[in-house]
């Protein structure tokens, strides 16, 4: 290889060398705040080396397995209320609305609402998370037991506890500022 | 070490190369593209979870593999480009950009219009959704510097160097879904794992993403070749082509 060929491999691997470690370096700072959402156990231990948990009334999105039996829908209404599970903590998400197809108890969902208190979310969206495993139901039914049931079918009729955080005195997508105002902590960001 | 490569540097040989190679890639490719998404798309059994939905797949992943696929191929002939000067491997970059901003965009699309009825929504900012769209914006960054100079050579290695650099977002779009916690869901064949995905729907899928490939290879020999055609313009052997394409008709 001649000396300019080479002066110009050298230059080039320099610059990506350098703008790798630039970039891994961003991320690696930005770790938590790239995260789309809070998992139970992150919400109530909080995240990093500061342990920063998240304040009530604080917007943010929650991510975990629904918990089998959990699901309490209203019966007149379409507010329900599920808890969310991923190594050990629950909380509880209450929603209003109409979820999405593949929602149903042991599926993974991520929720997007505000902090009422230390493991009670108000959702004003409600996103389902599939897993990457994809097979026919005949399959699905011999390895995993599974049988497709809509969720409407599998969870018996369960009354919405009216005492529970009733979604209007709560601030949700109208109060915006009320976070704001609040000291904020890093993980501000990832709303 | 790399000797034996030189002669098909010269835009004449790799000219006749690419025509010689674009009837078979492209006939391969339109056989396999049908092969593959009539089969997924039609023939597969439904997914137990997500039903006909998931289908889609057959055209979401190997888009979104050849995407990437497609960037490296690129960032290598960039390399090429700009260490041994090679004119030809230059052209290469401009051949293969918009071939892949498109895959980019397939893949973003399909993606979309999966989520919509599965997740629940069109787009999300997660790791995985936000560093694909920063790939496409990478392959317009490449096209639009290529042309943004009055000097063609200032633009070329410009556009070089940023898809050099852009390698940097590969390993981050295909471990975003490790080293974050996305909505998107995890790599279900391209991991040292068995493939997550059962036999009979994967072998459509394997024959997509040989579809795609294949078809990228394709399009890039036609692209090349016009660029070839385009760069040499005024060289004796086009001439010589041109006349004898005259006389022939």
């Amino acid at each position: 290889m001649n000396p300019r060929r080479k002066q110009r491999l050298m230059a080039v691997s320099a610059i990506l060398l350098l703008l790798s470690g630039a970039v891994g370096a961003m991320l690696y700072a930005l770790q938590e705040n790239v995260d789309l959402f809070y998992t139970p156990s992150q919400l109530l231990e909080g995240i990093g080396k500061d342990k920063v948990k998240p304040v009530p009334g604080q917007r943010l999105r929650i991510g975990g397995m629904v918990v089998p039996g959990s699901v309490k829908r209203d019966e007149t209404t379409l507010k329900v209320s599920f808890d969310l599970v991923d190594t050990g903590p629950i909380v509880t998400v209450h929603y209003e609305g109409i979820l999405p197809d593949l929602f149903r108890e042991g599926q993974g969902i991520v929720a997007q609402g505000t902090l009422l208190d230390a493991t009670n979310i108000a959702a004003t969206e409600v996103l389902a998370k599939h897993d990457e495993d994809y097979m026919p139901p005949e399959v699905a039914a011999a390895m995993k037991g599974i049988k497709h049931v809509p969720p409407s079918k599998n969870s018996p009729q369960q009354t919405y506890p009216a005492q529970n955080y009733p979604s209007q005195s709560y601030p949700t997508k109208t109060e915006p500022d009320q976070s704001s105002q609040q000291p904020k902590p890093a993980t501000e960001a990832k709303q | 070490m790399f000797k034996w490569l030189d002669p098909y540097a010269k835009p004449e040989t790799l000219y006749r190369i690419c025509g010689l190679w674009f009837p078979w890639l492209m006939t391969a490719a339109v056989a396999t593209l049908l092969l593959g998404t009539v089969w997924g798309l039609a023939f597969t059994p439904a997914d137990y979870q997500q039903g006909d939905s998931y289908r889609i797949i057959h055209i979401h992943v190997p888009s979104a593999i050849w995407s990437m696929g497609a960037y490296s191929s690129m960032a290598i002939a960039a390399l090429i480009a700009l260490v041994w000067q090679v004119k030809a491997a230059q052209w290469a970059v401009g051949a293969i950009a918009p071939i892949g901003a498109v895959f980019t965009v397939i893949a973003l699309f399909t993606g979309a219009a999966w989520g919509k009825p599965m997740w629940g929504t069109w787009w999300v900012w997660d790791a995985r959704l936000t560093s694909e769209l920063i790939l496409l914006f990478l392959y317009l960054g490449v096209i639009a510097l290529s042309g943004a100079f009055a000097d063609r050579q200032t633009g070329a290695k410009a556009s070089a160097l940023l898809a050099i650099v852009g390698v940097v977002n590969l390993p981050i779009i295909h471990f975003s879904v490790e080293w974050w916690n996305t909505l998107h869901q995890g790599a279900t064949i391209t991991k040292f794992a068995k493939p997550s995905i059962d036999a009979s729907m994967l072998w459509p899928l394997l024959i997509s993403i040989l579809a795609f490939g294949l078809w990228l290879a394709a399009l890039t020999c036609l692209r090349l070749k016009t660029a070839i055609l385009q760069n040499e313009q005024h060289r004796p052997w086009v001439r010589q082509l041109a006349a004898s394409a005259v006389k022939g008709e």
